[in-house]
């Protein structure tokens, strides 16, 4: 709140190249101001109504929210959340319709409306400069502000991972598509929270410069700028582009308001750009400065089909056909219902789906004001496409490519840079549906890539199984071969030992056992043949009394242990044949002796 | 030094062998339907068209002329002319068993392709020496190259487009070559040669 | 007459020592291409083609075997497959089987005895609102020679 007049600077515009100049129809809706639409009785809110991984309800049926309350929280990363426009009772989660064009409807909640508006504790930052960066980019993620331009993207991640510094916040007021004027009315009714909202991300970022890129046909936004700027002290520059469509995309009015073309595959952040919607920037002064979180936005209603065109500010969640109702829409005039502009946007296929918080138009045109496609004709190569398009790429090639499927040749033709404008389709003259094309080719090329890495995986983990299976294979089959090795060696070892090699014998105690046994008999042999009467005589001995005690302990055994007895006797027995045996033998050597002496 | 670019400037453009002399018109037609493989039949060919010429203008000026074999630089021609064909396979087969798939059975036809033997005779009866033989024999192959990269980015195209049923194929190419090289008429009388 | 053949002798047995020393020095190891044909071919190792999995069915078409003998792959991979290898694409061969879209199967791994009841159990892949893409757009006049190709007639996306 400077006391001394701001310049406002004007700054040199570049040129975009191809474009089109379709018909305006923007003084259908923006004469009249923006107004409030009633409280309708029931809202269902998508659980993902925005870029990213949706929202996990943190409310269940049946509980009842205050207005502005978190009924679906964010999940990590690119998400955002979701808030209860007004305060009410949550009747059920369940899928309902949904604005997109395949018509699938998605999980979302119902809050039935109580009509008493009443506000959650809300908690203002006034002096929000005061406050941490990341508190204040916590703040706009817990506001749930997303990108009100159109795409939705959460609004915070652009000021997380600044990996590149940025120099220029580019305010985006171009709004080039026909019909909607829901953006020139926002300015020129609230350019002061614009503004302020401009300042936060400028201060979030560290940004030298505001650059508000503005199309020439909106003088009365141009000097609702200037003077908030003046009465705020916000230093700002203008960019005021001829009008031409599409200037307003984010990489057009880059390359227009600055004169720098954003790399392929690449973000505004690598050229020191970060761009916001002015939809955008007043939520994020309403989230950070007065902690109001997204809960409603300003749609454009219009067309033919409309008595009443103008611009409403409409809770998120109601449904499209309340507001058409509001805005007096003759429903069976009307051929086709359109979300969004007359380029961009696409037929609602059940008009009971809810604004969500991209919707910037609605248009319910007649047959007459929008006819339906005719049949195209042949391309007659005429190159009208090429001149048009504003990302200088070659349509008429992409054509080719799509209609026999040659992917690789698309991609080569840079079709993941195409911004399906339609300025190609507008200018055929044999009404070629050139984007239809070009969005199949680019679903079959995403189909494409997904199928490669499913079918890689798939690869991978059959090559992991079949050598898995081989090699249990090789160790079963590894395991099978010692064993038979084992057996075998096991089998040689026997046939060495039973040819008396006292070696084999060491590991058998059995054998070795038997061995010495036998060599024992032998030794015994030989032994009595070479021995003296004497030492007969001895031997005579003893074996008669290991025979006497053998009797003895038979005996014992008869009285006191009859179990043993059959051993004992077998042993007795034994032992009298000894006995008997050394006996005779000692007699024959003594006859020897005898005979040999006499 | 002015006659070389001059001998280079006419072979590539003003003489050009395919689309003036209308030699080696076989691989032009059969491998020009994707431009990575043209460019790595024109490798092929470039390379085979500079050896070879070389090589068979040291055996003519070193063995056959000196011995009085010159009835025999024909067939000799052709000897050496494959063995730098069936070399230049296997290298192509080591290097990239993808091209020699593509390139198929055009690989060997090299041997065949008249532009590869006209060039060898041609330079004997002009009478180049050395230099000019390579030189002659490079400029032979830089023409082709151009001409059938051209072509295949161009047959690419065509391939695409709708192209009625009895002119789809080689056809639609024939015709294409033909308003070309009406175009490399403009050459003519460029060069002196 | 003597020199002659002596002089073409000569050349032809220089020629041939040179290219005996490049085969050796040249042999090429491995198959480099059927790996790139089996990165192309959907590894469902179905052996709907013949083959007993993928990997051979690659083997065979670098051999030179007919490109369209794969029903899970169907268009798409027939299409790349003839983009490589610079071959006309041909339709899906019917006796092999039909392209019915993506199937899947939910099986708990813990519980699973191996009957392979869940095969033929199998339905088709949904398209979520994420993987929803509009068809290719019709030409109710068969003007144009490409639009005649089998290979280009409009299909249904999965489910």
């Amino acid at each position: 709140m400077s006391a001394q007049p701001i310049t406002i600077a004007r700054s040199k515009v570049w040129n975009l190249p191809g474009g089109i100049h379709p018909a305006e129809h923007k003084a259908e809706s923006n004469k009249t101001p923006i107004e409030a639409i009633p409280l309708p009785s029931t809202l269902w809110l998508p659980l993902s109504m925005h870029l990213g991984a949706p929202a996990l309800p943190c409310v269940k049926v049946g509980d009842t929210v205050l207005k502005g309350e978190l009924i679906a929280k964010a999940e990590s990363g690119i998400s955002a959340n979701i808030h209860a426009p007004t305060s009410g009772r949550i009747s059920a989660i369940e899928n309902h319709a949904f604005a997109h064009e395949s018509g699938f409807k998605q999980p979302a909640l119902c809050l039935e409306v109580d009509g008493l508006e009443a506000w959650r504790v809300q908690n203002p930052w006034a002096d929000w400069k005061n406050h941490q960066i990341s508190d204040i980019v916590q703040r706009i993620r817990d506001g749930g502000v997303t990108g009100m331009g159109g795409a939705g993207f959460p609004t915070d991640i652009k000021y997380r991972n600044k990996h590149a510094p940025i120099h220029t916040l580019l305010i985006n007021a171009a709004e080039c598509e026909p019909y909607i004027t829901a953006d020139d009315r926002l300015i020129r009714e609230k350019a002061d929270e614009i503004l302020q909202g401009a300042e936060i991300c400028q201060h979030l970022l560290g940004a030298d410069n505001i650059l508000i890129g503005i199309e020439d046909n909106k003088p009365e936004a141009i000097s609702a700028f200037e003077t908030a700027a003046q009465q705020l002290g916000i230093k700002i520059v203008l960019a005021v582009v001829p009008t031409k469509y599409p200037s307003g995309g984010e990489k057009q009015l880059i390359q227009l308001t600055l004169g720098v073309e954003v790399p392929k595959k690449g973000l505004p952040s690598d050229v020191g750009v970060v761009c916001q919607n002015v939809g955008t920037l007043r939520q994020v002064y309403r989230s950070v400065v007065l902690d109001e979180p997204l809960i409603s936005r300003i749609t454009t209603v219009t067309g033919k089909a409309v008595s009443k065109p103008g611009n409403y500010e409409v809770l998120i969640g109601t449904s499209i056909e309340t507001v058409l109702n509001h805005a007096s829409a003759h429903l069976k005039k009307a051929d086709r219902v359109i979300m969004g502009g007359p380029m961009m946007g696409f037929a609602l296929p059940d008009i009971t789906a809810p604004v969500i918080k991209t919707t910037n138009c609605l248009l319910a045109a007649t047959k007459k004001e929008l006819p339906a496609p005719i049949i195209d004709n042949p391309c007659i190569r005429c190159g009208l496409c090429e001149q048009a398009c504003p990302v200088d790429l070659l349509p008429q090639q992409l054509l080719w490519s799509s209609k026999n499927r040659h992917l690789e040749y698309a991609e080569l033709h840079s079709i993941q840079d195409c911004i399906e404008c339609g300025a190609c389709a507008y200018v055929c003259p044999s009404r070629i549906p050139l984007v239809h094309y070009f969005r199949y080719t680019k679903g079959e090329l995403r189909q494409e890539e997904k199928d490669l890495q499913e079918s890689e995986r798939a690869r991978k983990r059959f090559e992991n199984r079949q050598a898995r299976i081989e090699r249990e294979k090789q160790e079963k089959e590894e395991r099978r071969k010692a064993r038979a090795e084992a057996a075998a060696k096991a089998l040689a070892e026997k046939k060495s030992n039973t040819d008396g090699s006292s070696e084999a014998g060491k590991d058998d105690p059995i054998k070795a056992a038997l061995e010495r046994a036998a060599a024992k008999k032998q030794a015994k042999t030989t032994t009595v043949e070479t021995q003296t009467p004497e030492e007969l005589k001895e031997l005579v001995e003893k074996a008669k009394a290991k025979f006497e005690k053998a009797q003895q302990k038979l005996k014992d055994a008869e009285a006191n242990n009859p179990s043993i007895d059959a051993y004992l006797s077998k042993a007795s027995v034994k032992l009298e044949e000894k006995y008997l045996t050394a006996d005779k033998t000692y007699q024959a050597a003594l006859n020897k002796q005898d005979k040999s002496s006499s | 030094m002015n006659e070389y670019i001059l001998l280079l400037i006419g072979t590539v453009l003003v003489n050009n062998f395919v689309l003036v002399q209308f030699l080696g018109l076989c691989p032009f037609m059969g491998v020009s339907n994707k431009l990575e493989y043209a460019v790595g039949m024109s490798a092929a060919t470039t390379f085979v068209l500079t050896v070879s010429s070389v090589a068979t203008y040291v055996v003519h000026s070193l063995i056959l002329a000196p011995l009085g074999l010159a009835f025999l630089k024909t067939i000799t021609f052709i000897l050496i002319i494959a063995f730098v064909v069936q070399f230049t396979e296997m290298v192509i087969r080591k290097t990239s068993p993808l091209l020699y798939r593509v390139l198929g059975i055009f690989l060997p036809l090299i041997t065949t392709n008249c532009a590869v033997l006209g060039v060898s005779l041609l330079n004997i009866s002009k009478q180049n020496n050395l230099i000019e033989s390579f030189l002659y024999g490079f400029g032979a192959a830089v023409g082709f190259s151009l001409v059938l990269v051209l072509f295949s980015a161009m047959r690419e195209r065509i391939n695409l487009a709708d192209v009625p049923v009895p002119f789809q194929g080689p056809a639609i190419g024939l015709i294409a070559t033909g308003i070309i090289s009406l175009a490399f008429m403009g050459f003519s009388g460029l060069v002196a040669v | 007459m003597i020199t002659a053949t002596i002089t073409l002798l000569l050349i032809a047995t220089v020629c041939g020592a040179i290219l005996g020393f490049a085969a050796i020095r040249f042999k090429p190891d491995g198959d480099p291409l059927v790996d790139q044909i089996d990165a192309i071919l959907p590894q469902t190792q179905c052996g709907q083609c013949g083959h007993p999995g993928c990997r051979p069915y690659a083997e065979g078409i670098a051999d030179g075997e007919p490109i369209n003998k794969c029903p899970p792959g169907g268009e798409a991979t027939i299409q790349a497959l003839a983009d490589l290898l610079d071959v006309e694409p041909m339709p899906l061969d019917a006796e092999h089987g039909e392209e019915k879209g993506k199937q899947v199967a939910v099986i708990r791994e813990q519980e699973c005895i191996g009957c392979t009841k869940c095969i033929q159990a199998m339905v088709l892949v949904q398209s979520t609102i994420r993987t929803w893409y509009t068809d290719k757009p019709t030409s109710l006049i068969e003007l144009i020679a490409t639009d005649r190709n089998p290979l280009n007639n409009t299909k249904e996306n999965a489910a």
